[in-house]
């Protein structure tokens, strides 16, 4: 049984427990207890909790400082190619814009590496389009070997892989995977992802379970927020973790929730989030899930990501591009367009001083090849 | 007072050991590890950044400390003594607190891996302390492996609920003969006293020192209440007595002859 097919069981759990049934009692109740049952992510997500964000964000800083302690985890994101076969309506990497594309030479990826490195960061998260064509599993192998001299933890954000090719990315030195389903909404999911691999909904979907299995030590999933009703995208969410975390209890098991931001082309997306609804759906994943890893990119700004330092994010990416190759390919014209815009620019100093302003220890190495 | 324990061919006088982790600083680390009093310290060989001139952590270690280096982050045997390994390599010498663990959720120990950890670390000359849940014949087969101390956890690490465990760690104190040190869980200095009146030959605490308000007070706050319940122990505390019951309806039988 993949989680497809638990997907498909809470199908009709909408139409029977409204949103906006949840009292408050059933509210505080939820902040209170500790189990998993997902009434109780969903009470967390409620209308009703919303008034009790309060609370929720003293319980969630409580049990994030026992279980994770006083640090935040630092990484930085390496975009190696952007060319896509894809037509994903809110990416701006879609392959009908007309934009700079490249794949970043192996030597490029020295020049990066070598770059990022002499800022101290210790965590890459490698990146592409979804070009199997023009960034084969060989070459991110083979930009697996170049990066392993200078990084002690290296993740892939690629497009979904078989397990035989995660397993092959294993043995290389790769230690996590981060891949978004974006929407859980097969529906939604059907009509935003216009053509291109990534239109197999459940391939996608069964890709974290794939890489479980082949030996990768942590895994990353999220939602895109904006493109569906978001108390349901972060239920489907959590449900999904909650999955991970029972079937895979040796991997370390993370979660996201970006929200929609301006990019190359018009999408702008269904839905509003807020920072309050933003703030909420943290909470109620800490809630819910203690020992999820919580992952806050550069698409926040920087004032909304030092306040939610304390409320449950575990890991937050500092000096950050979305371009290939952005820290050191020479001029303008030989980068090449950005995926989206981000919000936080600042580099990893900058961030290492707010988290230590704010009583937190910025960790840059957290995993070795052994 | 002198009351020195042996591990490992070592005298030590503190019977406090603490964790590195969690801390808001490498800096408050330090004063807390100093404030402490620790003999030995642990450190996770996963944040050690040795090529870092300003972020190493080893570099806030007190110099009179015992580093022992933790594998965390090893999910099988295999794992684990590779970590132990890599930290022997690197300079960081021969103790090793043995931590397996294949279960995100609880972070509870995987005692099986743990003793073959043990077992093959014992052979290569390291000073093994392994974590485990209580478990008595698990403790007597890391003993017997050559383990230098067995450390059962009070609770689940972080969760500051002091020794939920303690019927099955109480039994490992009157029969294991390596020392027994309550590693996880403690979440308050009343509760390691508790760990050190009934007999533990140490504590390690990390959790609750760290995320403290003010964790160099807290520190020393462990190392005072260490300090009394060893006392207490060695004192010999008296039997926890009911209320006295001035008949005798047992046996009011026997008379006096």
């Amino acid at each position: 049984m993949s989680f497809y097919d638990t997907l498909q069981q809470y199908k009709d759990f909408f139409s029977a427990n409204a949103f906006r049934d949840v009292t408050a009692a059933e509210v505080r109740r939820a902040v209170l207890d500790d189990d998993p049952r997902s009434e109780r992510l969903f009470a967390l997500l409620s209308p009703a909790a919303a008034d009790q964000i309060e609370l929720m964000a003293q319980r969630a800083h409580e049990i994030t400082l026992r279980q994770f302690g006083r640090v935040i985890q630092l990484y930085t994101p390496m975009y190696l190619s952007n060319f896509c076969e894809n037509q994903c309506e809110y990416c701006g990497f879609n392959a009908t814009n007309r934009l700079p594309r490249r794949t970043m030479t192996l030597e490029e990826v020295e020049r990066e590496a070598a770059y990022i490195a002499s800022t101290g960061l210790e965590h890459i998260l490698i990146l592409t389009g979804d070009a199997r064509k023009r960034a084969p599993v060989s070459y991110i192998r083979d930009a697996v070997q170049v990066l392993r001299k200078h990084f002690s933890s290296i993740s892939v954000e690629v497009y979904a892989l078989t397990e035989a090719e995660y397993a092959e990315l294993a043995a290389e030195g790769v230690d996590g995977l981060t891949i978004y389903q974006e929407t859980y909404d097969e529906a939604v999911y059907d009509r935003v992802h216009r053509s291109g691999p990534k239109k197999d909904f459940r391939f996608r979907l069964e890709a974290p379970e794939r890489a479980a299995r082949s030996g990768m030590r942590s895994v990353n999933i999220g939602a895109l927020l904006g493109l569906s009703d978001w108390r349901v995208e972060a239920f489907r969410l959590g449900l999904h973790a909650r999955y991970l975390q029972d079937t895979f209890p040796d991997v370390e098991v993370g979660a996201s929730v970006p929200r929609l931001r301006p990019h190359e082309g018009d999408f702008r997306g269904d839905e509003k989030i807020s920072d309050r609804d933003f703030v909420q759906i943290i909470l109620a994943m800490r809630l819910f899930l203690p020992r999820l890893g919580l992952t806050l990119s550069t698409r926040e700004s920087s004032e909304l990501r030092e306040h939610l330092v304390p409320l449950g994010i575990t890991k937050m990416s500092a000096g950050s591009t979305t371009e290939v190759g952005g820290h050191t390919l020479a001029t303008k014209t030989d980068r090449s367009a950005p995926q989206f815009r981000i919000a936080d620019e600042r580099d990893v100093e900058a961030i290492k001083a707010m988290l230590a302003a704010k009583g937190y220890q910025p960790v840059l190495k957290d995993w070795m090849p052994i | 007072m002198t009351d020195l324990f042996r591990i490992g061919g070592r005298e030590l006088r503190s019977r406090l050991l603490l964790g590195t982790g969690k801390f808001p600083s490498h800096d408050v680390m330090k004063k807390a590890v100093e404030a402490s009093g620790a003999d030995i310290v642990t450190v996770a060989l996963r944040r050690v950044d040795a090529t870092s001139a300003t972020d190493n952590i080893l570099d806030f270690i007190p110099q009179k400390c015992v580093l022992m280096t933790n594998t965390s982050g090893a999910r099988n045997a295999d794992e684990a003594v590779r970590i132990a390994r890599l930290a022997r390599a690197s300079g960081a010498g021969d103790w090793v607190k043995i931590e397996v663990i294949r279960d995100n959720k609880y972070l509870l120990p995987e005692n099986l891996e743990t003793l073959k950890a043990t077992e093959i670390l014992v052979k290569e000359g390291f000073i093994v302390l392994p974590y485990m849940s209580p478990d008595l014949s698990m403790a007597r087969r890391m003993a017997d492996a050559g383990a230098a101390a067995v450390m059962p956890l009070g609770a689940p690490i972080g969760s500051n609920r002091g020794l939920r465990t303690r019927e099955l760690v109480g039994i490992m104190v009157r029969e294991i003969k390596v020392p027994v040190i309550v590693d996880a869980g403690l979440g308050s200095p009343s509760q390691a006293c508790e760990c050190l009146e009934m007999g533990c030959a140490a504590v390690l605490v990390n959790t609750a020192v760290a995320i403290a308000e003010d964790p160099v007070q807290m520190a020393a706050a462990f190392r005072e209440a260490v300090i009394a319940g060893r006392r207490a122990c060695l004192a010999g505390l008296p039997v926890r007595g009911q209320v006295a019951n001035a008949s005798s309806p047992l046996t009011g039988f026997l008379r006096n002859e």
